[in-house]
């Protein structure tokens, strides 16, 4: 690990102003992500700005009957949450299923929504890798691609975002709220992670003096039926081949609201309008789930080796849907 | 930098510490306790579990400043004297040690994890130490070990 | 009263649960200096430059090596030819690169952290070459295949393949594994003032193999080996990883012999995967012909795994095939294609572990051909003797697995229709696979002494690796004394006890055992002739050689138990302080008196030598029997095991509890390498994908279901005298092909290619 100094910062404003001088430098939240990239060499600010004591770790009710979580909220307490359990268990869900405790009690909401990419040729630092050194190449579209995207990839990214948490949150209309010494402002979190086209290094819509200081979820009836599911090569612990965050509202046999979101598939949490399109005002079936499915996934680009995830993801999408039918949401 | 940090209820301060190191650095190499293990610096395997305020969090994904003023409690802090505590009487008599490198991180998740669920199911049990990688036992020892534990809280 | 056969509980268990165990990573040392590797980044090439000035002069750095300032090292013996190594090329040598992560520079650095960091700065330029990635090359066959020649036949099975009434013939593949102990390796090593040399090595390697290793490595005489000390108390887990001397491991004593400095290197995670070998990928050819009746006329298992310019090690898959059927004709093949990676070596089960998967595979494949009960497939071409030496079994008790595993685990119930079982949406399927391994007996001694007070030591140069040694060990000098076992300590790990050979091939508990109740039955046999000429005994005037034990320390005349002495007033009688003596087991008698257990060892000739007369008269194997429940998610492709059961032929069972822990821990290696573990290669550059736990997934609490271990527990009285076989590695073997025969019950879908996932089930 290179050398850098170390910043910490009591509140907003000194931690914002402490970035606006120092643009080589980078917010510590939890840790889980970065301490690990500075290790591997794939970061290396120059400064480091703890934010761990900020005062943003609250979960509140919001007059209109949404929720603002504070961005220091640590992913198992947010997870246990009163509210969220029961308004958005797909959420709640979504947190369990990431990662480790451990880990879940280190990593914040804000460090979640920026966790980046886990491609290994990312990782690997004597790998070609387009999102790490622009215009170097990708050894993923080669190589070991097993995990890796099919919707929204480029000749130049192939990488997924993995977390589990932004799915729901994309299926729940969440927005994020950021922070400058410019002043706040808001990003719907479907716009906040960026396809990487020719740019797979531009990952996110926050500029680089930017924190984030809450996610904003608007009130969601149809939210509280809902389910997280995600599709993993062992039972827990491990990054999602794919995941699927729906929840579904049926009224006489027909689909009267819907959201749907994918993960595990692209760069960005997907949030699949299409599938939600054909879905709504359709007779609640599996065939309409699979006709929704297979709209969602029409556009997809199957690698050398993930070329079963489109099938994969279609089926997750189905069989959730499924399951959210006939059985309801989660307790 | 310094870092003064109260650990197994004694407070700690460790001079010219670098910023890049961990918490589990600085609990190995500058305070004499090595008893939470390094093995993947990754956060994959939970061999470096600690309490840090009251909460298992991987010591190795935690840098040294974060600590500054907060309470770390790691394995070598469980038995009170003489006495250990239940979980490590647990898995000592369960066979729920092996080769013995995961199970510090182990014994102090599965603290918690009694701290919180006091009559964890299976599956809770499962999930909740998922995070704690053995390559020796298959596992069963270790549950048999927090059931016993549980029973004896 | 005897302790061996109950579950004594593990005498290290309260250090290791209270953290105060000291592995070698947590030895402090005076003035040590702190090492780092740095890597090679391409497969196959030339170092064109490398300029390590910059780290030179980073804070806190003491010595850079590369190729261009390290001291020559010699080529080291290959363990197959009697030597400590697998990679036989040593490190910084010369400017070729043979593998992505072969070493090209050693850092030492006052901290770690400024090693790590004086690495970093450590600018190299390579003319790469393209690597040979894959088993696509030429395949060779290889000099031996762990001892054996590459080839081996019986009858004529080509022949008989083509005259068969029914054949199957189906490839296998199972990808890299790695070893991946929880502990990383770490090499301690000082110089003393005399030119003395002690290293803490986490050794599974052994430490007398890794003393002459060593001296080979540093130019040390062999005479002079004694003035080398190998320490290894405490160790994170082996499963072959920690085995054999690997570049790695002699840097840090190189280093440290220029700098007078200790110097400790610990490997990171991912320089595990390049450092101490790993289980090769292999892909299996296998073709089986029977007539209609289920009886196998003729085998052919052709196995190629990975070759390598630096060493060889085949991975012995079709040696289980040779031995595990009653088949008249058979035909076994090894073969490699030489690939641009390290040298791999044994991994847990190494051999049987993916050969059974292959054979196991294809004997269910030919079940569901015949329309026979896989189970019953088995039982009618059951081996009465082995039919690869034509001599009977030392013992086998096969078919009692079979039967008992059957029973337990409800075998019956199935309905052996594909797809016909259900719970619910879950798909259910049960397999069964046999389980074979040929534990060794490796030359051991031990040393015992029986001191004043009563309590014993033994000391064994062998190491724990995580296996229960200390207890177990413990637990045989104990009956054979008359003590309790908590009156034994058993200490090992150090070149300054007997020697042992390394804890490899399931052998500790066969070799070790009757080594240490040898020298524990002639410390009793001493004092006993103590006593019986001291006129103030109870004994005295009895004939020594019938003195009995009867517990808690007291030896009795065999006609009258009520006539005893003890240990202590023996001694104390005597004047003695201690009395000891040390004894060898699977040796030639000669060598007995004549080996010196500190003495340096000619590890191969004595091999050859000690061996010869346990290989007569009859065949050994630890036999057993896997079945296993799976659920598969139909739509996802997801795969869980729901249910094992084992049962196993062990012989005798010397503890209950740590035997259960190997059989548990075993079994779910195999659920691992069914389901989840693999180590990927780039397909062009050659280097491994996700060196790490995130990209090589171990199963997880969760993934390991309630898992039913049954031991026959008969004792084996022709293998030794304490009746007991090896438990290590058995029960991985045929896990994986149960597994995957559990999935084609369920799904109709067979995979051949481990491990199993919704990319296999979907496809």
């Amino acid at each position: 690990m290179r050398t850098f100094a170390y910043l910490s910062a009591d509140d907003v404003a000194t931690a914002v102003q402490a970035i606006s001088t120092e643009p080589g430098a980078k917010f510590l939240g939890g840790g889980t992500n970065l301490v690990d990239l500075m290790r591997e060499g794939v970061e290396h600010p120059d400064t480091v700005i703890d934010i761990t004591r900020l005062p943003l770790t609250g979960v509140e009710e919001l007059p209109d009957g949404g929720v603002r979580i504070g961005a220091l909220v640590r992913n198992s307490d947010l997870a246990g949450d009163r509210l969220i359990r029961g308004r958005y268990p797909m959420l709640s869900q979504a947190l369990l299923t990431g990662a480790s405790a451990q880990l879940r009690n280190m990593a914040t909401v804000g460090g979640n929504v920026l966790q980046r990419t886990r491609c290994a040729y990312f990782y690997d630092g004597t790998a070609a890798c387009n999102k790490r050194e622009p215009g170097a190449g990708c050894d993923a579209i080669g190589g070991f691609n097993r995990n890796h995207a099919i919707l929204g990839t480029s000749e130049d990214c192939i990488a997924t975002h993995p977390s589990d948490m932004c799915v729901a949150l994309a299926a729940l209309d969440a927005v994020v709220e950021v922070e400058s010494v410019r002043g706040k402002r808001r990003i719907p979190l479907v716009d906040f992670h960026l396809l990487p086209g020719g740019t797979p290094q531009v990952e996110t819509a926050l500029e680089a003096d930017e924190l984030i200081t809450a996610v904003e979820l608007p009130p969601s009836p149809l939210a509280a039926t809902s389910r997280y599911r995600k599709v993993r090569d062992r039972a827990s612990y491990a990054f999602a081949l794919v995941s699927v965050a729906a929840a579904l509202e049926v009224a006489d046999g027909t689909v009267t609201g819907v959201r749907l979101a994918l993960g595990g598939v692209a760069a960005k949490p997907w949030r699949a309008y299409e599938a939600e399109r054909v879905l709504l005002g359709a007779p609640a079936t599996e065939e309409s789930f699979r006709l929704a499915a297979e709209a969602e996934l029409a556009p997809a680009v199957g690698r050398s080796q993930n070329e079963f995830k489109i099938e994969l993801a279609k089926r997750a999408v189905v069989a959730t849907l499924r399951q959210l039918l006939t059985e309801g949401g989660a307790a | 930098m310094r870092v003064t940090v109260t650990v197994n209820g004694e407070q700690r301060r460790a001079d010219d510490v670098w910023e890049g190191e961990s918490l589990l650095f600085l609990l190995r190499e500058r305070l004499g306790l090595p008893g939470s293990k390094n093995a993947c610096e990754q956060g994959e395997c939970g061999s470096c579990t600690v309490y840090l305020d009251d909460v298992p969090v991987c010591s190795c994904l935690v840098a040294a400043g974060q600590v500054q003023d907060r309470e770390v409690r790691t394995v070598e802090g469980l038995a009170e004297g003489d006495r250990l505590d239940p979980v490590q009487e647990a898995f000592v008599e369960a066979g729920a040690v092996q080769c013995g490198f995961c199970t510090p991180g182990l014994v102090v998740a599965a603290h918690d994890l009694l701290d919180r669920v006091p009559r964890p199911s299976d599956p809770e049990i499962r999930e909740a130490l998922a995070g704690n990688l053995c390559r020796c036992t298959g596992y069963e020892k270790i549950l048999d070990a927090v059931r016993l534990a549980a029973a004896r809280r | 009263m005897t302790s061996v056969g109950t579950p004594v509980p593990r005498v290290d268990g309260l250090l290791k649960a209270t953290g105060t165990a000291r592995y070698t990573a947590d030895i402090p040392f005076e003035d040590l200096t702190h090492a780092v590797l740095l890597q090679a980044t391409i497969a196959r090439g030339r170092i064109a430059s490398i300029d390590a000035s910059a780290a030179e002069a980073a804070p806190g750095v003491l010595l850079v090596l590369t190729h261009l300032n390290a001291p020559r090292l010699p080529r080291m013996r290959a363990f197959a030819k009697g030597g400590s190594a697998q990679q036989t090329v040593p490190a910084l040598q010369d400017d070729r690169v043979r593998f992505a992560g072969e070493t090209v520079a050693f850092v030492v650095a006052e901290s770690q952290e400024q090693a790590r960091y004086a690495a970093m700065l450590i600018s190299v330029e390579y003319d790469e070459e393209p690597p040979a990635v894959g088993l696509h090359g030429d395949a060779y066959p290889p000099a031996k295949v762990n001892g054996q020649p590459p080839d081996y036949r019986r009858g004529d099975a080509e022949r008989a393949l083509a005259d068969a009434a029914v054949t199957v013939e189906r490839t296998y593949r199972t990808p890299v594994h790695h070893h991946n102990p929880i502990e990383p390796p770490v090499t301690i090593a000082s110089w003393d003032d005399d030119g003395g040399l002690t290293v803490h090595e986490a050794a599974q390697g052994g430490v007398h193999m890794m003393r002459l290793g060593f001296a080979e490595a540093l130019g040390i005489p062999r005479r002079k080996a004694g003035s080398i000390r190998v320490v290894s108390k405490f160790l994170g887990g082996g499963f072959g990883g920690k085995g054999f001397m690997w570049p790695r491991n002699i840097l840090p004593a190189v280093a440290a012999r220029l700098l007078g400095r200790p110097v400790k290197l610990e490997l990171t995670r991912a320089q595990m995967y390049t450092s101490g070998g790993y289980r090769s990928e292999t892909v299996q050819r296998l073709r089986l012909g029977a007539d209609r009746d289920g009886r196998l006329g003729s085998i052919v298992h052709e196995s190629t795994s990975t070759g390598s310019d630096m060493g060889e090690f085949p991975e012995p898959c079709a040696q289980i095939t040779q031995m595990l059927y009653a088949c008249p004709n058979v035909t076994g093949t090894h073969r490699l294609v030489r690939q641009n990676v390290g040298v791999p070596t044994f991994t847990r089960a190494p051999g049987e572990g993916p050969g059974s998967f292959a054979l196991e595979s294809a004997l269910d494949e030919l079940a569901g051909e015949l329309s026979l009960d896989p189970l019953e497939l088995r039982l009618r071409n059951y081996a009465e003797t082995d039919p690869e030496h034509d001599r009977p079994w030392s013992s086998k008790g096969l078919r009692e697995c079979y039967s008992e595993g059957a029973e337990r685990f409800g075998w019956s119930a199935r309905n052996p229709e594909p797809g016909s079982m259900r719970d619910g949406r879950w798909l259910v399927g049960y397999g069964m696979a046999t389980a074979a391994y040929s534990s060794h007996t490796w030359p051991t001694f031990a040393r015992v002494r029986i001191r004043a007070d009563g309590t014993a030591v033994v000391r064994c140069a062998t190491t724990d690796i995580g296996t229960g040694t200390y207890t177990v060990m413990a637990q045989v000098a104990a009956d054979a004394l008359g003590v309790r076992p908590g009156d034994v300590t058993f200490e090992a790990g150090d070149t300054r006890y007997p020697f042992a050979f390394p804890p490899v091939s399931s052998s500790g508990a066969r070799s070790i055992g009757p080594a240490v109740r040898a020298a524990a039955l002639a410390v009793r046999t001493r004092v006993a002739r103590l006593a019986v000429k001291d006129r103030e005994s109870p004994l005295f005037g009895a004939d020594a050689a019938t003195v009995r034990a009867i517990g808690g320390g007291r030896l009795a005349r065999a006609d009258d138990p009520e006539r005893y002495d003890t240990f202590v007033d023996v001694l104390e009688r005597a004047g003695l302080g201690h009395v000891e003596e040390r004894k060898g087991y699977g040796v030639m008698p000669f060598l007995h008196s004549t080996a010196s257990g500190i003495a340096p060892w000619p590890v191969g000739p004595l091999l050859r030598v000690a061996t010869r007369p346990f290989a007569g008269r009859y065949s050994t194997y630890d036999f057993g029997a896997q079945f296993v429940e799976v659920r598969v998610d139909p739509d996802l492709g997801v795969v869980r095991v729901s249910r094992v059961v084992g049962v196993y032929d062990i012989g005798r069972v010397l503890n209950p509890r740590t035997a259960r822990n190997q059989a548990v821990g075993g079994i779910t290696w195999g659920i691992g390498m069914a389901l989840m573990e693999r180590t990927t290669t780039h397909p062009r550059l050659g280097k491994y994908t996700s060196p790490n736990l995130s990209g090589y997934l171990l199963p997880t609490n969760a993934d390991v279901p309630d898992i039913d271990v049954h031991f026959l527990d008969r004792p084996d009285p022709l293998v030794n005298p304490l009746g007991v076989k090896g438990v290590g590695e058995l029960p991985v073997v045929g896990v994986a092909a149960a597994i995957a025969n559990a999935v084609h019950h369920a799904t109709g879908k067979r995979v051949r290619s481990l491990p199993i996932g919704p990319a296999e089930l979907l496809g």
